[in-house]
């Protein structure tokens, strides 16, 4: 199980093949990447983000035990940087591997719905015209509500 | 105790962490005292509906109490992914 958090940029590519590359006993890998995204009237001059040191590791680490318990995967992984990114640069990525797809998927969802609201980051849109602090939307809270059965 | 304040709670207190000497016996407590300290902080704590509370680095309530509590932190509800 791998949980990074990182200032620099990585390469999709390479950490999704060693990422596969490591698994033995699974047909599907999954992953998901978020990207920042430009603000509606296309003026992001760049999202810095902040993070909680000590207890951001702690709450990933639980997030993907907890997929590890719930689903049955062989692996799990979650790279999420921090500090200041530009419009279309990769923020984050979560990848999972298990026997069969339907796992996979599940669990690769399970960590992003709980990375959101479980994980101590916070997002900051800086433009021209000031800086905004991201608002948690309820719908990501609502999200977590699915997975308590 | 070590308190810390993350994202617009620490730009409106304007300081990331503090050493405080408190009896408090709740996080609910804490901030009262906290609050009444100076604006700044009233302002920060003025809808804890809109704060989270970790201790000891995991997420909590703010009716939890404080006994053998080394560090609270403080921010709005997260944004990560």
């Amino acid at each position: 199980m791998d949980i990074r958090v990182q200032e620099e940029a990585f390469d999709l590519g390479v950490e999704a093949r060693d990422f596969a590359q490591k698994t033995r006993a699974s047909g599907a890998v999954v992953t998901f990447t978020g990207i920042v995204r430009d603000t509606a009237d296309g003026t992001l001059d760049y999202m810095d983000i902040e993070h909680y040191p000590g207890m951001t590791e702690a709450a990933l680490r639980q997030i993907a035990d907890d997929a590890l318990t719930k689903w049955s995967l062989e692996d799990a992984m979650i790279l999420h940087r921090i500090g200041k990114m530009r419009a279309g640069e990769m923020i984050m990525m979560v990848a999972t591997a298990a026997r069969h797809r339907k796992d996979a998927f599940e669990a690769a969802e399970f960590l992003m719905d709980f990375l959101k609201s479980r994980a101590p980051f916070w997002k900051k849109e800086v433009t021209k015209e000031g800086v905004t602090w991201v608002e948690a939307r309820d719908e990501d809270e609502d999200a977590l509500s699915r997975w308590s059965s | 105790m070590n308190v810390l304040y993350f994202a617009w709670v620490r730009e409106r207190i304007g300081l990331p962490r503090e050493q405080v000497e408190t009896k408090a016996k709740t996080v609910a407590d804490l901030v009262v005292e906290l609050s009444a300290r100076e604006e700044r902080y009233a302002l920060a704590f003025a809808d804890i509906s809109a704060l989270r509370v970790a201790l000891d680095q995991v997420l909590s309530d703010f009716d939890a109490p404080l006994d053998g509590v080394k560090e609270v932190a403080f921010f709005p509800p997260m944004t990560g992914g």
